[in-house]
């Protein structure tokens, strides 16, 4: 057994006997809820040094697809169904679950857990009311990841912070015949292309509400964002991408027929792995470009677990919460899988970890694009909503679907910028009103 | 010959699975029944109120709501012209003798074995994608630009793919039904001198008539909640937007299950129609 293995054994030992007072509760079964990404798995395969720890903790694992875990837990936390005891949520859930009084706070984990080590991002994501609802997992945000070999070819240099009016730029430099200037989402969806254009927004002044939740498609700053984007894809973006999601621009860019993508900081690792990428090694990470108005087109997203009110055994599932999402949980993966393997962009000492920070040489961007997105304040205008490429209400993900749809039908020249733009706001609107705002 | 007694033996026997069935069927209708007369938020902490005919008239006064029916109409209908007319000419050709005829069968068939989801995403990376699709490099190789089918052409080519996948079992009833065809009417109408197409209309087709109502009753039933290919593809957008579509976005997008459920029995109610349509067609083909 290594150092640090027995260290995060013995810290464990600590907690347990912390919380000893509780020893007839730290028992019974704990069901899990999770997604199939690959980090979720991993979690799976070492319940072994969780029981080693906690004997008497059975961990039952659900581990599903991310449509139907979403459709699953908001079905069995809506109707009190009580089936889970852990769920694997996202930064989207967590304000309105929490708001509802549907999930456990988790302010009081073990002082070890050091919850002031979270980035505060993902932390202030995942709290309301300062009640923490859920302990982050993995986090990501977005960035620009672009072809090094073909910006040298231009003769440009991608700046740290790029502007968006640079991005255009480098896009139509870097256009020829089988590379396309630049892969962006535009397949219908809410968390498709409009997590990219709502994030996109946001650089651009524009907002998907003012303070008294009328709908804002009709106004100067979305006409600039969609007519920006509109451009820049029907000039030097491929072609058909109206049906192109992070998965088709994923194998568009390891394919190297993109010349920049700005995208999810977890497909960094993808594009640089070069058992799949034929242009891992020259691969460069900028910041999400910005119009110079204070805010960047990067997200924020965090796969949280959180236990629901209903559960029977809160602290056995708490206690399984504290490992998952700990420094030692980390260090266990790093020492079986690797550092590059870690779950990224939750913690503060992650990224002050000399041995991550060589694994992973996109660790440095992604932990800037993190810090730099905001859900509480993530439009130029305030706003009455949390969420930055999202609005954290119930009713988002419908409307955002079809807003999404009459974008791509844009997108693909079946309408024009203001049509779209119109219909968004009717359906907005309509929908909104329904909802009761 | 029954008796009184075994007819009561046999009724209790049969209750049990009787009762399963209607369960089975009851249970969910009811629900859906019962769901679409409520303010039924799952987000907003579930049941809100009784709302009686409210989410009817919102399902059907919202402006998606023409355009997926007509769109699910589209689709059926075409599907069912592709798959019966080449139906048709596949099972005539596949009647013929010929070297290989196990094996030629075998491959029209296959399409039917692969599933909803996977035969979409086939279609819409491997032939469809502008970029690196079979078609778009056919059509580089000819001078022309590539075609852009699931964005230009949404509903054409859903209609393409879902009648690839249903070819083959309109195919295989009409291959029946044309075997069981007397050769000795086909060699007498040709001694009389008619021609290779009179024969088909007025020997082939009239036989054929029985299979080729089964085919559309059984393929509309499954046609009119065509869904994986439409998920998979364009998620609705570009016009492709059916019915089982909608009330998909309504419940599980939306988190309406109220509004979702009046779409749903606006979905039976169209479904049986449809259905009683077909069956007074078949009726009167059986009566014959």
């Amino acid at each position: 057994m290594s150092f640090r293995t027995s260290l995060g054994l013995a810290s464990a030992l600590a907690i347990a006997a912390a919380t000893a007072g509780h020893a007839q509760s730290l028992s019974g079964t704990v069901t899990i809820a999770t997604v199939n990404n690959g980090d979720m798995i991993r979690m799976q395969g070492l319940t072994a040094d969780f029981n080693a720890q906690y004997p008497d903790i059975t961990l039952e694992w659900v581990t599903l697809e991310e449509n139907v875990l979403r459709q699953r837990v908001t079905q069995d936390i809506a109707t009190s169904g009580g089936q889970f005891d852990v769920m694997t949520i996202g930064t989207y859930e967590v304000p309105i679950w929490g708001e509802n009084g549907w999930l456990v706070s988790l302010n009081d984990l073990p002082e070890d857990w050091d919850a002031d080590d979270l980035l505060p991002a993902i932390r202030d994501g995942l709290t309301v009311d300062d009640e923490l609802y859920a302990a982050p997992f993995y986090g990501e945000s977005s960035m620009v990841m672009y072809r090094t070999d073909l910006m040298e070819a231009a003769g440009l240099e991608m700046p740290e912070e790029p502007t968006w009016e640079f991005i255009r730029e480098a896009a139509a430099a870097m256009t020829d015949g089988n590379v396309y200037g630049i892969c962006l989402r535009g397949k219908a969806g809410w968390g498709e292309n409009m997590a990219f254009l709502t994030a996109m927004s946001n650089s651009f002044g524009a907002r998907w509400f003012d303070e008294d939740w009328n709908a804002q498609f009709d106004s100067e700053e979305w006409a600039n964002t969609l007519n920006f984007y509109h451009d820049l894809m029907t000039n030097y973006g491929p072609p058909g991408a109206a049906n192109n999601g992070f998965n088709e621009n994923l194998t568009l860019f390891q394919q190297g027929r993109c010349g920049m993508w700005i995208d999810a900081t977890v497909a960094a690792s993808f594009v640089t792995n070069p058992d799949d990428s034929t242009v891992a090694d020259s691969v460069g990470f900028a910041l999400a470009p910005d119009n110079g108005l204070g805010k960047r087109g990067n997200w924020l997203w965090a796969w949280s677990l959180a236990v629901p009110a209903g559960s029977q055994s809160t602290d056995a599932a708490k206690a399984f919460i504290t490992w998952a999402t700990s420094k030692e949980y980390t260090a266990l993966v790093a020492e079986n899988e690797g550092w590059a393997n870690v779950p990224p962009g939750t913690r503060t000492s992650l990224y002050e970890n000399a041995d991550y920070l060589d694994a992973a040489p996109f660790a440095e961007m992604t932990l800037r694009s993190i810090e730099t997105a905001d859900p509480t304040q993530p439009t130029v205008d305030p706003v009455p909503y949390t969420g930055v490429q999202f609005v954290a209400i119930p009713e988002f993900a419908g409307i955002a679907t079809e807003v999404g749809q009459e974008f791509a039908n844009m997108l693909a020249g079946q309408q024009s910028v203001e049509q779209a733009l119109d219909r968004a706001q009717a359906l907005t609107t309509d929908a909104m009103e329904a909802a009761g705002y | 010959m029954s008796t009184k007694a075994s007819r009561t033996a046999a009724r209790l026997m049969l209750a049990p699975a009787v009762i399963l069935l209607l369960g089975w069927m009851l249970v969910p209708l009811s629900m859906t029944l019962i769901f679409s007369f409520q303010r039924y938020l799952p987000m907003r902490g579930g049941f809100q109120d009784w709302v009686g005919f409210e989410n009817y008239v919102r399902f059907v006064t919202s402006s998606a709501f023409w355009p997926s029916v007509q769109t699910t109409l589209v689709i059926v209908g075409s599907v069912l012209l592709i798959t019966v007319a080449l139906g048709v000419l596949l099972a005539i050709l596949l009647d013929q003798p010929m070297w290989g005829q196990g094996i030629v069968r075998i491959l029209v068939i296959a399409p039917f074995f692969v599933m909803p989801t996977v035969s979409a995403l086939v279609w819409k990376n491997m032939f469809m994608d502008p970029v690196n699709g079979l078609f778009a490099h056919l059509w580089r190789f000819f001078g022309a630009q590539p075609a852009l089918f699931l964005s230009e052409a949404a509903t054409p080519s859903i209609i393409l793919i879902v009648s690839w996948q249903w070819l083959p079992f309109a195919t295989l009833i009409l291959l029946t039904a044309i075997q069981s065809l007397d050769s000795e009417q086909l060699e007498a109408a040709e001694m009389d001198g008619a021609s290779p197409l009179a024969r088909f209309w007025f020997i082939t087709l009239p036989h054929l008539s029985r299979a080729i109502t089964i085919v559309i009753l059984i393929q509309t039933i499954f046609l009119l909640a065509v869904f994986a290919e439409i998920f998979v593809t364009t998620q609705g957008a570009f016009g492709t937007r059916t019915l089982t579509y909608l009330i998909y976005q309504r419940v599980l997008e939306s988190q309406n299950v109220g509004l979702g459920s009046a779409g749903g029995v606006y979905a039976i109610i169209l479904a049986n129609i449809l259905a009683l349509f077909l069956m007074r067609i078949v009726g009167k083909n059986l009566d014959r």
